[in-house]
This record gives structure tokens, C-alpha cells and sequence, in this order.
């Protein structure tokens, strides 16, 4: 008997040994998490309810910078902007890097490791020297676009990004320039993942490329497409060093993006409240439209586990 | 399954055709990616040959490609216009220590959630999941509070600091690769009488090199590029990074484009060398999150 107690004892102690073990190690992510997430949290909640420039000492003004957000012109325009954009953006960069993978995930393709350099290159340059670039080439007097577009049509071309209608498409196709490469190589990585005897039994059946393409490479790809979906969506609510380099948020607003706005409210005219109450609306915005696309994959993204029981 | 065995006419006469088809699609293919290429270094192009090219012949029509004459002088009046070697340094500093940090705390945490049993451990991974998914420039506000309570504004520790806790990405993929390495050596270095840190240093920690690669140079490049906090958090011109020296430099003068691109030009050069350095750990874990990201 006490042999056997003791024996549970080890096993217990071992566990308990274990369970500290482990939450030492997780310690750093756990105070760096109450830091630098939880408390700015916190802060961000109670600050949304007072008026502060940062000099004197916040007062509390209750809903009033709630109220005052949903008749701001500027902040409807920033969530129109931000999500018009998003919705442009994150489909024609997905439909992008999958074709770019798709071209490439071919055998007799040689050299995929030269193509996957050249094309993941711009992923790593500062946004604020693509910013600078990308303006001298839109730039609508001496830019190599509108030169080229004079001497191949010999017409003016449009002004880019002092167009309010071209301003955000010109944003898109740079970020796609920017971003491709990357989820180029996610896609690729997904595609080599398919086992090839799936392709090898359809193609007994019958099967052509384009049949395949929607019976067995699209299906299989909808998890990295959902993941590329959800993490352009984020990006989009990060979008910043373009409008405060190139644009300045113009011209007519139409490239004020929220990250913008934001910045401008908290460290340009140190509405630090009023800044606050944005960030937790948008805190809102953001959960719900996940929630939305979690809910929405259910019913398009596919996964392999469903097929083989296993996960 | 026999079907080159003895195949009829019409389908030998099919095969033929299938091969220059498909011939033709494999060129087509090239020319498609070859274009996709020069589109990606058209930009870079550009960047070179205006930032040698003199201030009238960037305003000329028809533009030309080849500088004429070559104005190398722009680069060192372009790096001198501001003092832009501080910015190499500072930014270099920030960025090295960042690093340095992000790989430690974020191993250390993989880890744990990696080989231990604890209670709350499924919750706790999926609250470091979560938080990817909050864009977290909505906090910049109470974190600008919190490190001007702390003293800290106008210096590099809000850049570095921060990073010595784990980054959610960095714990996720290491924690994906950990889980790779087999238990049985684990246990192995246990019977051996290993601690647990000792495990970590001696056996995961070399075994996991590709994943470690991978956190560091995604956090070189993401502390290196970044924008907005060097932007709220740095005020005075000695501690600007290159970026925020880069958007100085662009207010100072308005339409100096050759000597912008010089400047952009040298930005640009720190990380593109450390790509080509070590841009196996760049494809590897881009594909790792990509494949780790799908199973969620």
C-alpha cells in the first residue's frame, strides 16, 4: 500500500514539476501580454470615456467622444476608404499570387527558386523608399508612366494619385507589387502540399486542367486562401506610410485611411480621447468582420481532415 | 495502366499533338513569369537610374534610362543632406537588439507550450493566436501613455523592450517546428538527467536552427521597415531610424527626386542584402506559416 502511495506521489509531483515547468517558460509571453496588450487595453477603454490634449489632466466626458464619432464626416469616410480598399486589394492580390503559384507549380518549369527570389525581393524594402518610388513613377508631369503613356499614345495620362478616383487603385497595384511574392510562395508551398495521386486518379476519370483545377487544386487551397483573406484584412487596418507619405490622406480624403486618421487625431491634434474612443470602435469593427469571415469559411474553406477522419 | 502498350493511331496522332501543345504552354508560361519579373524590377530600375542621373535630366522629355552625365555625387549629397549615417547606426542598433530579444523570449515561450503539460495551456496558445489577428496599431495611444510614464520617449527602448516578451508569430511557428523534433530525445537527455533548460539549449535549440533563421529575419525586416512607431516614439533628429530620416529628408525638399532615390537606394540596400544572405530562412518560413496557418 504505501509502496503504491508512493508511487502516485512521484507521478503527482512529477506533474506538478511539470505544470511549473511549463509556466515558467511561457512567463515572458505571459507578462509581456498583461503589459503591453491587457493594460494598453485597459487604458485604451478608459481613455475613450475623457477629454485630453496630454497637457492638463484628462477629464471625463462619458459618451461624448462615442456620440461625436458617428457624426464625424472624416471617420465614416476613413472606415468607407479603409474598407473599400480592402475590398479591392485583398482579391486582386489573391488572385495574383495564386495564378503566379499556379504557372509555376508546373514540372517541366525550371529555375522555381530564382523566380521565388525575384519575386519575394520587394516583401522586404522599407514601405517608406517603396513610398517614395512608387511617387516618382505616378507622378503625373515627369513620371515614366505618364512620359510612356505620352509617347506610346501621345496623350496626357491620368494624374494617379491627385485623382481622387485613381488614387486607391494606384495604392492596390503598388501593394500588390509589394505583397505578391509572399503570398505567391504560401500558395505554392499549399500547392506542392496536394498529393499527386489525386491528379493521377482524376486524370484516369478524365479529368482535364480546368476541371481538375475546380474539383481538387481550388478546394484544397481554400485554407491558405482564408488565411491570406484574413491577414489582408488586417493589413488593410494597418495601412499607414502610404497615405502619410504619398498622399497625405488626399486628395479629397479619398485615401484616409484609418491608421491615418488615427494618427492624425492622437499625435497631430492630441485628441487623445476622442483618438481612443476610434481605436475601440474600430477594436469592434475588426472582431465582428472576423467573426464574419470565420463564420463565412465554414461554408467554402475545406479541410483535408474532413476527408480522412484524422487531422 | 497499359496504355502505352499498343496504342491506336488516332491516339498516337493525339499524343503529338498534346506534346507542341503543351509545348507552347511551357512558353507561354516563361514569357508570363519573365514579364512578372521585369514588372518586379522595373521599380528598382528606375530607382538606380534617376538617383545617378542629374536634377534637369530627371524633369526631361522623353525620359531616357541611362544617366547622362553620371552624377555620382548625388549619393553623397544625398546622404550628407541629413545625417543619414547616424540613421544607418541607430537603426542597426534597434534592430539588432529587437532580434536578439524576439528569438530568445519567443524560443523560450514556444517551448513551454511546445513540451509541458499545464492547466490552461490550450486556452493560453489560443489567446497568442488570437492576438495575431488584432492589428495592433489600435493601441498606439496608451502604449505612447505608458512609455511616456515610464521615461522612455525619445529613446530606442519602446522599439526593443517590447520584443524581449515573445512575439505571437515568432511562438507560433517555433512552437509548429518544436513540435517536429521527436520526444524520444527528450526523454534520452532526461534519462541522462538533463533539466528541462538544459534540454532546450542542447537538443531543441539546434535541431529548430531553420525556424530560429526564420524568426530572425522576419523580425529584421519587420523592425528594420518599421514606420509609425519610430514616428510617434523618436523626436529628436539623432535618434530618427532610416525610415523616419527617409520621410525628414522627402519635407526638407519637395521635388529633389534624384537625390531621393539615392537616399531610397541606400535605405533599401540594408535589407536586401540581408535577403539574399539568408533568404532559404525567408522561403522556408513563409512556406511554414503559410502550411501552419492553414491547419490553424
Amino acid at each position: 500500500m504505501t509502496a503504491i502511495n508512493a508511487g502516485r506521489h512521484r507521478v503527482q509531483s512529477a506533474r506538478l514539476r511539470e505544470a511549473i515547468n511549463g509556466y515558467v517558460f511561457i512567463s515572458p509571453w505571459v507578462l509581456g501580454f498583461l503589459i503591453f496588450v491587457i493594460g494598453p487595453m485597459i487604458g485604451l477603454i478608459w481613455l475613450s470615456f475623457q477629454r485630453w490634449d496630454l497637457i492638463g489632466d484628462p477629464r471625463a466626458v462619458g459618451w461624448r467622444n462615442y456620440e461625436r464619432l458617428f457624426s464625424d464626416r472624416l471617420f465614416l469616410k476613413s472606415m468607407e476608404v479603409t474598407i473599400v480598399y480592402g475590398l479591392g486589394r485583398v482579391p486582386l492580390g489573391i488572385f495574383v499570387a495564386l495564378g503566379t503559384a499556379l504557372l509555376l507549380n508546373n514540372r517541366r518549369i525550371k529555375f522555381i527558386g530564382i523566380w521565388r527570389t525575384i519575386y519575394y525581393m520587394p516583401v522586404v524594402l522599407p514601405p517608406v523608399a517603396i513610398a517614395l518610388v512608387w511617387m516618382w513613377i505616378y507622378n503625373p508631369r515627369y513620371g515614366i508612366l505618364n512620359s510612356t503613356i505620352r509617347q506610346v499614345f501621345g496623350v496626357p495620362g491620368p494624374r494617379w494619385l491627385d485623382d481622387p478616383t485613381l488614387v486607391l487603385p494606384s495604392l492596390m497595384i503598388m501593394a500588390v507589387w509589394v505583397a505578391a511574392g509572399r503570398n505567391m510562395i504560401i500558395y505554392l508551398s499549399g500547392l506542392q502540399g496536394i498529393s499527386s495521386e489525386l491528379y493521377e486518379a482524376s486524370a484516369i476519370d478524365g479529368a482535364g486542367y480546368w476541371r481538375q483545377f475546380w474539383r481538387i487544386t481550388l478546394p484544397l487551397l481554400t485554407p491558405v486562401i482564408f488565411f491570406n483573406l484574413i491577414t489582408g484584412m488586417i493589413d488593410t487596418f494597418k495601412l499607414f506610410s502610404q497615405a502619410y507619405i504619398m498622399t497625405e490622406g488626399g486628395p479629397r480624403n479619398q485615401s484616409l485611411f484609418f491608421t491615418y486618421y488615427l494618427f492624425q487625431k492622437g499625435f497631430e491634434q492630441y485628441q487623445m480621447g476622442y483618438a481612443s474612443a476610434m481605436a475601440v470602435v474600430v477594436f469592434f469593427i475588426i472582431m465582428g468582420l472576423t467573426l464574419l469571415v470565420f463564420r463565412w469559411s465554414k461554408a467554402w474553406v475545406f479541410y483535408e481532415g474532413e476527408l480522412t477522419g484524422s487531422n | 495502366m497499359a496504355a502505352n502498350v499498343a496504342l491506336p493511331a488516332p491516339a498516337r496522332k493525339n499524343r503529338l499533338q498534346e506534346k507542341v501543345l503543351s509545348h507552347l504552354s511551357v512558353a507561354a508560361i516563361y514569357l508570363i513569369l519573365l514579364l512578372g519579373a521585369v514588372l518586379v524590377f522595373f521599380p528598382f530600375a528606375w530607382t538606380i537610374s534617376t538617383s545617378l542621373k542629374s536634377e534637369q535630366q530627371t524633369l526631361e522629355y522623353p525620359p531616357t534610362w541611362i544617366p547622362d552625365p553620371v552624377q555620382w555625387e548625388n549619393y553623397p549629397n544625398a546622404l550628407t543632406a541629413r545625417p543619414f549615417g547616424r540613421y544607418y547606426v541607430n537603426t542597426t542598433i534597434i534592430t539588432t537588439l529587437s532580434v536578439i530579444g524576439q528569438v530568445i523570449s519567443s524560443a523560450i515561450v514556444a517551448y513551454g507550450f511546445a513540451r509541458f503539460r499545464f492547466p490552461g495551456r490550450g486556452f493560453m496558445f489560443l489567446v497568442v493566436l488570437s492576438t495575431l489577428m488584432i492589428p495592433f496599431h489600435i493601441l498606439i495611444i496608451p502604449r505612447f501613455i505608458l512609455f511616456r510614464h515610464l521615461g522612455w520617449l525619445d529613446t530606442f527602448l519602446p522599439l526593443i523592450v517590447p520584443n524581449f516578451f515573445g512575439g505571437a508569430f515568432s511562438i507560433f511557428l517555433l512552437r509548429q517546428y518544436f513540435l517536429t523534433i521527436p520526444l524520444d530525445l527528450d526523454e534520452a537527455a532526461k534519462m541522462d538527467g538533463a533539466s528541462a533548460f538544459q534540454i532546450f539549449l542542447r537538443i531543441i535549440l539546434p535541431l529548430a536552427r531553420p525556424a530560429l533563421g526564420a524568426v530572425a529575419v522576419f523580425e529584421f525586416v519587420s523592425t528594420w521597415n518599421d514606420f509609425l512607431s519610430p514616428l510617434i516614439y523618436l523626436s529628436s533628429d539623432r535618434n530618427y531610424t532610416v525610415s523616419i530620416g527617409l520621410a525628414a529628408f522627402r519635407n526638407d525638399y519637395f521635388t529633389a527626386w534624384h537625390l531621393f532615390m539615392a537616399a531610397s537606394a541606400v535605405a533599401m540596400l540594408a535589407p536586401l542584402v540581408v535577403f539574399f544572405l539568408a533568404q532559404k530562412y525567408f522561403i522556408s518560413g513563409v512556406a511554414l506559416t503559410g502550411s501552419g496557418g492553414s491547419k490553424g
